[in-house]
């Protein structure tokens, strides 16, 4: 089992830090999936987590000037990691202007993802900075846990409003609630709010638009018959909300959330070649 | 110079509290002035004692006087923050040669002090020597300096002078900044007397020096994180640096990133290193220092020697000198467990070029392990160890280290502080030989006697 790939690009480097960046906002430890063509970030809904999941593709070609990798066996080239991604961020943090730089699976003292920093320097050789980021490597029989989630069933799906302004009214919302309830209808309206015993504050979005989702089979007639006023609604907690509009430092090209009324919200963000998808269940 | 034979005691709070030793006084007839009270001695005791001092020092003792102006002050200020970094008391201390002005922290593992040259002040009255012949000497809250030179941009833009004056019948320290519109403003600051804060080093008995500018060195750590503790200093073969975080023997080395940075000789100004070396010491400490370093483009020193001996940061000026000593590691163990734990441990990583990355034989030791197991997940460093049988070892290997710290400890007080490894630095008598003599250095580690049968 074998990875090592390398970035040259500074463009690259900045978008892959930026990418890894919004995954350490959502997630404290995540699995890293390694195929040949993509990355993956994935986070299952476990207890722990809140009940939240997330799945995050990248296409490596557009990242990575070097990609190697051999899986655990080869019918099953790939190879799952278990990370926190923090300490990935962190050691790219201090390598934006680095001249390379090469990550690889490693076995130091543990398994290790190795992030080797070539940095320019006054002197004659460069100064080369590694972060050896404990992994744990998991075995093909727990892969099944790791499958792609599926589009939920739901009632309506809207586009999001410009994230910036979602995120600081979320914000805000935050220090009064530990709550807050997302709605929208087929009309392209969408209500955030929030009730406490002394407050309840709504923000209203309209115009949004909804995605043309192309559908098969039986939930294609209930999303017709739908009564477009009709709101489709989900209590969620607020803070997993407000980590993932922070974790968004670029405006995505695409946003838009699917919510199936009292059960869950889930999240599709696309930046240009990096497509995340975040389930935030409702509360009970 | 056999000075660093005191091991870190257990409460260092407590014994600081306590009485100094002989050694330490500089003289033994003043009790020096506590920190808290001591206990067994009264308010009105304590009152008495200062008030009996102050007459001393009344009688003839002229007072103490300095003016910096312009870029100066903002140097000073910086001075003043990087001390800030050390300790909670300031140690102010004018001499023939300048001002000097010195902090230690609370474990005594680090000191640093900086020698303002007379010519660095417009103008510098030391003032004279009391009765005794000694020249007055204060400690002041850190905080409360610090406050005075907090903003350092605003330094810059419109302090025009500072004027530092004491004179001892008087009770107060005065820091006077005159601002820009005829401003003044005027800090008087309480002090207390205190002994002699000197720590015995020696520069040129270091056997390794390394001399480079400080932008080489703030750009190098820049990589470790704000909230590090500790780093490593190696020198290797070919004369590579490196540093690299100091993972501590209690934290689990498979949950802790590693980094390490690696620096060829051509960066540094001097690299005078005997044989291979690696030194462990507090990063916080030092990186106060380094930006004062950065901000007066002088080039940093760093002398050290073997892992346990004290290593020392200097800057040198003709106006200023500034020292840094700070205590090192004596734990062979954690070079040992380095060059384990990081097969590259003087070769940077860049030389290895990817040589240990086939995790098959891990792979099958996993899969043979878990097909033991049965359902049980497999072990993941990541995870707590469930297995019984890694986790004793892990144990066992605890208590050993443990019970090796402890054999000269009276073993860990619940609720004190955690034990530091780091030995607490040698502040050595500054008695003559033959009074040295006649207080012989106690064996036992604390540095301070109880004070119960002293006030």
């Amino acid at each position: 089992m074998r990875f090592r790939a390398k970035i040259l690009d500074v463009a690259c480097l900045n978008h892959f830090t930026r990418v890894i960046n919004t995954i350490a906002k959502l997630a404290k430890t995540c699995t890293l999936r390694l195929t040949p063509g993509k990355l993956y970030f994935i986070l299952t809904d476990k207890v722990a987590n809140g009940g939240v999941s997330m799945w995050c593709e990248l296409s490596q070609g557009n990242f990575f000037d070097e990609f190697q990798m051999e899986g655990v066996a080869a019918e099953h080239n790939e190879i799952y990691l278990e990370l926190m991604p923090e300490n990935l961020s962190r050691a790219l943090k201090t390598a934006q202007n680095a001249k390379t730089v090469k990550i690889k699976l490693t076995n130091k003292h543990c398994p290790c993802l190795t992030v080797a920093v070539e940095l320019p320097s006054l002197a004659s050789s460069s100064r080369i900075v590694t972060h050896d980021i404990p992994v744990a490597v998991i075995p093909r029989r727990l892969w099944n846990d790791f499958k792609e989630p599926s589009v939920p069933d739901f009632d309506v799906s809207i586009y999001l409003p410009v994230l910036k302004t979602m995120k600081s009214v979320v914000e805000r919302m935050k220090n009064l609630s530990n709550s807050i309830v997302i709605e929208a209808n087929l009309n392209g309206e969408m209500n955030l709010k929030i009730e406490t015993d002394l407050v309840s504050v709504t923000t209203h979005f309209k115009d949004l638009g909804n995605p043309p989702w192309v559908l098969d089979g039986d939930s294609q007639n209930s999303t017709q018959d739908r009564d477009p006023e009709t709101m489709a609604e989900a209590r969620v907690d607020i803070k997993k909300l407000q980590q993932l509009l922070a974790g968004q430092q670029v405006n995505p090209t695409k946003a838009l959330c699917n919510i199936v009324s009292k059960r869950i919200v889930h999240f599709i963000l696309l930046h240009e070649d990096v497509y995340l998808q975040y389930f935030i269940p409702a509360l009970a | 110079m056999q000075t660093f034979s005191h091991r870190q005691v257990t409460n260092p709070a407590k014994h600081f509290a306590r009485r100094q030793t002989p050694e330490w006084d500089g003289g033994g007839q003043l009790a020096p002035a506590p920190g808290p009270t001591s206990p067994g001695c009264t308010v009105r005791q304590r009152a008495e004692r200062l008030h009996a001092r102050s007459r001393r020092k009344a009688s003839g003792c002229a007072a103490m006087k300095c003016v910096v102006i312009g870029g100066n002050v903002k140097v000073l200020g910086k001075a003043v923050h990087a001390l800030s970094r050390i300790g909670d008391e300031l140690y102010v201390e004018p001499t023939e040669n300048g001002l000097s002005l010195r902090a230690v922290n609370s474990s005594r593992s680090a000191y640093a002090c900086f020698l303002f040259a007379p010519l660095f002040f417009q103008l510098y009255e030391a003032g004279g020597p009391d009765a005794h012949g000694e020249l007055f000497r204060c400690k002041v809250l850190m905080k409360t300096f610090l406050a005075i030179f907090r903003s350092l941009p605003s330094l810059e833009k419109t302090v025009s002078k500072c004027l530092i004056s004491l004179n001892p019948r008087a009770s107060r320290l005065v820091v006077q900044l005159h601002y820009k519109y005829g401003v003044t403003k005027t800090h008087n600051l309480s002090f207390q007397e205190c002994e002699l804060l000197q720590a015995i080093f020696d520069k040129q008995l270091c056997t390794s020096t390394l001399c480079a500018s400080a932008r080489v060195l703030v750009d190098a750590v820049v990589h470790f994180p704000v909230t590090l503790a500790e780093v490593t200093l190696g020198v290797g073969p070919s004369g590579k640096v490196s540093l690299r975080n100091y993972v501590d023997e209690e934290t689990e080395p498979s949950k802790t990133m590693v980094t390490e940075l690696c620096l060829s000789e051509d960066e540094f100004q001097d690299v005078r290193v005997p044989q291979e070396t690696q030194v462990t010491f507090c990063l916080k400490e030092f990186r106060g220092l380094l930006s004062f370093a950065e901000s007066s483009n002088l080039p940093l020193s760093i002398h050290f020697d073997t892992p346990g001996r004290p290593a020392v940061f200097s800057l040198e000026d003709p106006l200023l000198e500034v020292h840094l000593v700070l205590a090192t590691l004596a734990d062979s163990n954690a070079s040992s467990q380095a060059q384990t734990a990081n097969g590259a441990c003087h070769k940077c990583a860049a030389d290895e070029d990817f040589a240990v990355d086939d995790l098959e034989s891990y792979m099958i030791a996993m899969e043979t392990t878990t097909g033991e197991e049965g359902a049980e997940p497999p072990l993941s460093p990541t995870f707590p160890v469930r297995c019984p049988s890694p986790a004793t070892a892990l144990e066992a290997e605890r208590s050993t280290l443990a019970s090796d710290k402890d054999e000269d400890e009276d073993g860990a007080v619940p609720g004190t502080p955690p034990q530091k490894k780091f030995r607490s630095l040698f502040f050595g008598s500054v008695l003559t030989q033959s009074q040295a003599r006649a207080h012989p250095t106690p064996s036992q580690e604390v540095l301070a006697e109880d004070s119960e049968g002293e006030c």
